[in-house]
């Protein structure tokens, strides 16, 4: 910057309305440049596949077919939604998505939470348990599949089972965890809460640092006891990150995926299927790429209709508020 | 009381803290012992006749074409990670930079769209971007071009730069700098944080990939990491030494640089645009 060490006053005199539209001329141009690779690579990999996806879904699709794809209209999404004997997988998985849901997101806040606050106090070595909390996030979630798989292992050597056993004296177990209908997806819920919830405490952790420390001030000097504190500064200050931590833990659970792949492939008796489990394994096992395309239509319009009642719940609390 | 309080808060957390460390402490115990040992209940905690054999074997199994070496896993993870993080770096910067700061025709249009995108996750064009990249299979650069601009890195950098002060900009225009000098000598450098966190998810993601190459790559020496070991678990017959000797070797990079930098590490992930 040494270099251009022109002062304003040395700037060649311009016009107002002159300087203004070479600004913009430039600008305009400048912009257009920045913008342009990342916006080819949305066009590219995001908006056509997109796109593509409902084209798709009205045809029947092959990979490698010697045929063209051929129109089938709303078939698909017939089949998937109405037929009797497919539709029992989809709300299968469909119904597996909203109880991992529905379970991990209040689970995986809560724990979260309590986590920030037992952090958030000025005591030594929070910096260490902080780490512990969040190795688990650095875990690549195919590893930890693979290791947790081997301490869900049945059998009494199996990791779980084995600490289940020690500290009930004998009365509890042996489990086949990812075996069994009913322990499989309490099991990859588990599993899941222990790997993302350092995420959330971070976020949650800087919520709470965020919060004025003379608002505990005031409300200790109005006699409020921990809880009341709790209740009257600690929530309404964490409020917005709390929306930010559910709304994005959401999504995320909907995405459910490389737990299941590696673990329980759907399986027993699709207990662990999900939405996105079924949309990769039709297009890739069952090679029907058109009825896969519109599994992952119906995906996206679960999302966004999440994300557009959560928005919607947000609006309104922060109008009565 | 307050004594009380602490002691309770230190015993609280030191068992939360053995959950959280137990699965990792299984991994690293396991992979140094015999494989028949490692489902052993209590005692796959203990590292009992360690030694390095499993990493050996491991090395071994993986040196041939037919099952990929571990090195190509390896380079493989290396080259899509850094290009996915360093061109992200690049892109979704200026893209932001340019929605943030600039006037031009079409910002608003560019904006509104960048944010709806980053409601569209990645799993929900998966199947028709399969179809449509069929051909390109088992390449690298499969690997990592569709996910070098990202809607969601542009978010965050333009969450920051709208909250950036004006001033340093509007000096540098005065002295005569244009738009690129402006963004790259006066904004980057400001704009460390978002940069960290932008740097730290994707890198984490990234590494962590799994869906894309699960679609993608089918040849053993094209696969990244995660693939790879997902692979090897699941085919008999079962060596879990190895196995885990394997899952030690891809996490101990990122466990390193965490460790060194953990503070930084989290400080940069709570501050800038994360929090709602």
């Amino acid at each position: 910057m040494t270099t251009t060490t022109q002062t304003p006053q040395q700037a060649p005199p311009l016009t107002p309305l002159r300087r203004r539209r070479g600004r913009l001329r430039r600008d305009d141009r400048a912009a257009w440049a920045m913008f342009l690779p990342a916006a080819a690579g949305l066009l590219m990999f995001v908006v056509v596949p997109f796109v593509m996806a409902g084209w798709l879904s009205l045809h029947n699709v092959r990979l490698d077919a010697p045929t063209p794809p051929n129109w089938m209209g709303l078939e698909q999404y017939r089949r998937i939604l109405l037929d009797p004997d497919f539709r029992g997988e989809f709300y299968r998985g469909l119904l597996n998505n909203v109880i991992f849901a529905v379970v991990v997101v209040p689970l995986q806040t809560a724990l979260a939470l309590t986590l920030a606050l037992l952090l958030n106090r000025p005591l030594r070595g929070m910096p260490v348990f902080r780490t512990f909390f969040f190795m688990p996030v650095v875990f690549p979630m195919a590893l930890v599949a693979v290791v947790w798989k081997v301490i869900y292992a049945r059998g009494e050597l199996g990791m779980l089972n084995a600490v289940l056993d020690t500290i009930s004296f004998g009365h509890l177990g042996p489990y086949d965890w990812l075996g069994d209908t009913a322990t499989a997806l309490p099991a990859i819920i588990i599993m899941s809460v222990w790997q993302g919830v350092g995420l959330q405490m971070v976020i949650l952790l800087a919520g709470l640092q965020g919060i004025p420390k003379d608002l505990y001030e005031a409300a200790s000097l109005d006699r409020a006891g921990r809880w009341l504190q709790f209740r009257h500064v600690t929530l309404p200050g964490l409020r917005n990150t709390l929306i930010f931590v559910v709304m994005v833990t959401t999504i995320l659970s909907f995405r459910l995926f490389d737990q299941i792949y590696i673990m329980t492939q759907g399986g027993p008796q699709q207990a662990t299927t999900t939405v996105m489990y079924q949309a990769v394994t039709t297009a890739f096992d069952a090679n029907n790429v058109g009825r896969a395309s519109a599994i992952t239509v119906l995906f996206f319009l679960i999302v966004l209709t999440i994300t557009l009642v959560q928005r919607r719940l947000l609006r309104e609390d922060r109008e009565i508020s | 009381m307050r004594q009380l309080r602490t002691t309770l808060t230190y015993l609280a957390l030191t068992l939360l803290a053995l959950v959280f460390v137990a699965p990792v402490a299984y991994l690293v115990v396991g992979s140094l012992k015999p494989s028949g040992d490692v489902i052993d209940g209590l005692a796959g905690f203990v590292p009992k006749d360690a030694s390095l054999a499993n990493y050996t074997g491991m090395l071994d199994r993986f040196s041939s074409p037919a099952t990929g070496y571990f090195s190509d896993f390896y380079l493989t993870s290396l080259l899509v990670t850094t290009v996915v993080v360093l061109g992200g770096l690049l892109v979704n910067s200026m893209a932001a930079y340019a929605l943030a700061r600039l006037r031009w025709r079409g910002r608003d249009a560019a904006l509104l769209t960048v944010v709806a995108l980053t409601i569209l996750p990645f799993e929900a064009i998966a199947v028709p971007l399969f179809y449509l990249l069929n051909d390109h299979r088992n390449t690298y650069y499969i690997q990592f071009l569709p996910f070098v601009a990202s809607a969601f890195s542009i978010y965050l950098f333009y969450s920051f730069f709208v909250g950036l002060p004006r001033e340093l900009e509007e000096a540098a225009r005065i002295d005569g700098a244009g738009t690129w000098r402006t963004f790259f000598r006066i904004v980057v450098p400001m704009s460390k944080p978002v940069f960290a966190t932008v740097t730290i998810l994707t890198f984490l993601t990234t590494w962590g990939s799994f869906l894309w190459p699960v679609m993608m790559v089918d040849q053993p020496q094209r696969r990244p990491l995660p693939l790879a070991i997902a692979v090897f678990q699941g085919q008999p017959p079962y060596d879990w030494g190895q196995i885990f000797a394997f899952g030690v070797l891809m996490v101990l990079p990122v466990l390193v640089v965490f460790l060194a930098f953990q503070r930084w590490f989290v400080q940069s992930l709570a501050s800038s645009g994360l929090k709602g």
